[in-house]
């Protein structure tokens, strides 16, 4: 909503957080971003709202508060099962327009970027992407959202002073989640999905579950990625027991991908997945700039490969210089005494 | 069947280089290119023509050397092009630049399917397709691997979604953003390259969809960018550990530990 007098501005307060939810179940992300929406709702001495939408979801509200919620409004509904973006979105309109929050965060993932953006559009708000960092602005209390830009090359640092709610969405492993205290509680709300939300609606057929087909390297701590060194489809077994044991996820660079040795889902880069991972081991990936820009934001770059010269072992924080084949055995060798 | 793909022109990294002392992409002087994701929407736009009949509009809002962007799209199979270009769309962000997308589509009229790639590499918010479908109420699915199916009302599709994907219908009209595995885009022929060279692109102004001025541009839009500042620097020290794969092994575990990470 478009508001320009400041009187206006002031009916809106709270911090709210839509949660995310994966077949049925409140994500870890949820509670990260209850970690930054607390500390943005004591600079505004207001509150922390969870709004959770689902089916069969009211018995996870309590979780939320341990995490440092307040309040959280539970939108129970069969309706909900499934990801119907246009009836979450005029319930999160309804919502919005009926308490006023101040500021509406939500995950960076497939739900988070389809939901949000309708959201957004539905209510004329502005909206920043992959927040990495969010804080308020003393002077007026203003949201300000800081993202990466071009490939992380810049950081921008945004503001929407006349509009409310101020969005923002942010990726999983970004922010961090409080230590959770099980003796909070908070209150309960419970809202409804009307016949009107439901009108023009996409009708889900089927939902799958598999390992296969995606991969959630959005919510990885370690990615093990792998590209045209690994030879073919056998080397990247290699690497699925290097990521199983070191609980992270397997990735691949578009080399890998477009020669078929593994899934699409898996690639990272400029028309894969941007990642931003504590740690980042690149097996036999050159580093072409399409490849670098998708993962030059992780805190820790790993290289190996035979050619010292590359632009990723330059790039890399370690570099180890040898083959694939055999560090990496090793590796898993050196893991199991650990 | 009515089709309207949406794509953007951004700058080309593939002939950036790293700065050595900070290990950042350097993109100065870098070219213009078509947004690799737009290929796989343009492409699946013409394929869903083929298969259906009908006709593929290519729009884009830019510069007006995004014109080239659009002869491209003509070029692989697109039936027209049209540009929105004009001082006033000058800055504008997502909801500002969906608002001018979502008003053109309503000027083409009787459009049963709007395709976007699933984000842009400048931007990367993935933002402009759905917000898209919610300036004019249609019905939306992001993250699409691929058609299952079209029929003369509706169209069904697979979403990807992080634990798996699912299969939905929509009925027309819709939006959709595509992905990479959509599709494996046709190149050229040279016959296409003649006709996009002959083309002509018609450029629509503000007056010409009728949207309201206080929406569009960098004053219409809802975020503004009050500061830039260039990200953490990276460590530019490399840690280079050569040796026996073992020794390579036992250093490399030693180091993620002095680190905590294991």
């Amino acid at each position: 909503m478009k508001i320009s007098n400041e009187s206006d501005k002031l009916k809106y307060s709270n911090v709210w957080v839509v949660a995310e939810l994966l077949s049925g179940k409140i994500q870890p992300v949820t509670h990260e971003l209850i970690g930054v929406a607390r500390s943005l709702a004591d600079a505004r001495r207001s509150e922390v709202w969870v709004v959770v939408l689902g089916s069969g979801v009211a018995g996870q509200a309590g979780e939320l508060f341990s995490y440092g919620a307040d309040k959280a409004i539970v939108v129970d509904d069969l309706r909900l099962k499934g990801f119907v973006d246009e009836i979450e979105a005029r319930v999160m309109v309804r919502l919005i327009d009926k308490y006023k929050p101040e500021v509406l965060l939500g995950a960076a993932t497939a739900r988070g970027r389809a939901l949000m953006p309708r959201i957004a559009g539905m209510t004329n708000c502005g909206l920043t992407a992959d927040c990495t960092g969010l804080g308020i602005d003393p002077e007026n209390g203003d949201l300000l959202q800081t993202r990466p830009a071009f490939g992380g090359n810049i950081m921008a640092t945004i503001r929407c002073s006349d509009h409310r709610p101020q969005m923002a969405t942010v990726r999983p492993r970004v922010m961090k989640a409080l230590k959770p205290d099980a003796e909070k509680t908070g209150e309960i709300i419970y809202e409804r999905v009307k016949e009107s939300d439901t009108s023009k609606i996409k009708r889900i057929i089927e939902i799958f579950h598999s390992d296969e087909t995606t991969v959630n390297l959005g919510d990885a701590q370690i990615i093990i990625s792998g590209g045209r060194g690994m030879k073919g489809p056998e080397g990247f077994d290699l690497l699925r027991k290097f990521a199983a044991k070191v609980g992270g996820a397997v990735g691949a660079s578009r080399a890998a991908v477009d020669a078929g040795w593994i899934p699409y889902a898996h690639q990272v880069g400029q028309t894969g997945q941007t990642v931003q991972t504590k740690v980042y081991i690149a097996c036999g990936i050159s580093g072409q700039i399409q490849h670098l820009v998708g993962m030059q934001s992780c805190d820790m770059i790993i290289a190996i490969d035979k050619n010292p010269d590359t632009p990723m072992m330059q790039m890399a924080d370690i570099a180890i210089v040898g083959d694939l084949f055999e560090v990496i055995p090793e590796i898993l060798n050196e893991l199991s005494k650990i | 069947m009515k089709i309207v793909v949406c794509i953007k022109q951004v700058p080309a990294t593939n002939e950036a280089k790293i700065d050595p002392e900070t290990k950042r992409i350097i993109r100065e002087g870098s070219k213009a290119i078509m947004n690799p994701f737009d290929t796989y929407a343009i492409e699946e736009g013409v394929r869903l023509r083929e298969k259906s009949g009908g006709e593929v509009i290519v729009i884009s809002m830019g510069p007006e050397k995004a014109a080239a962007c659009l002869r491209e799209a003509i070029s692989v199979g697109a039936d027209r092009a049209i540009l929105l270009s004009d001082k006033a769309f000058g800055g504008s962000d997502t909801w500002a630049t969906s608002y001018v997308l979502a008003k053109a589509i309503r000027k083409i009229g009787d459009v049963d399917l709007v395709i976007c790639g699933k984000q842009a590499i400048d931007g990367d918010t993935a933002q402009v397709g759905p917000e898209i479908a919610a300036h004019l109420d249609w019905v939306q699915a992001t993250y699409v691997m691929k058609v299952e199916d079209v029929g003369p009302r509706s169209i069904k599709v697979r979403r990807m979604r992080e634990d798996g994907y699912d299969i939905c219908e929509l009925d027309f009209p819709a939006v959709l953003t595509v992905l990479k595995d959509i599709n494996t885009p046709r190149v050229p022929t040279l016959k296409g390259r003649l006709a996009s060279q002959k083309m002509e692109i018609p450029v629509w102004k503000p007056s010409d969809i009728e949207v309201e001025l206080d929406k569009i541009g960098l004053d219409g839009s809802p975020t503004r960018v009050v500061k830039t500042s260039p990200p953490p620097p990276r460590k530019t020290v490399t840690k280079r550990i050569e040796g026996s794969p073992q020794e390579c092994a036992q250093q490399l575990v030693r180091e993620l530990r002095i680190r905590s990470i294991l």
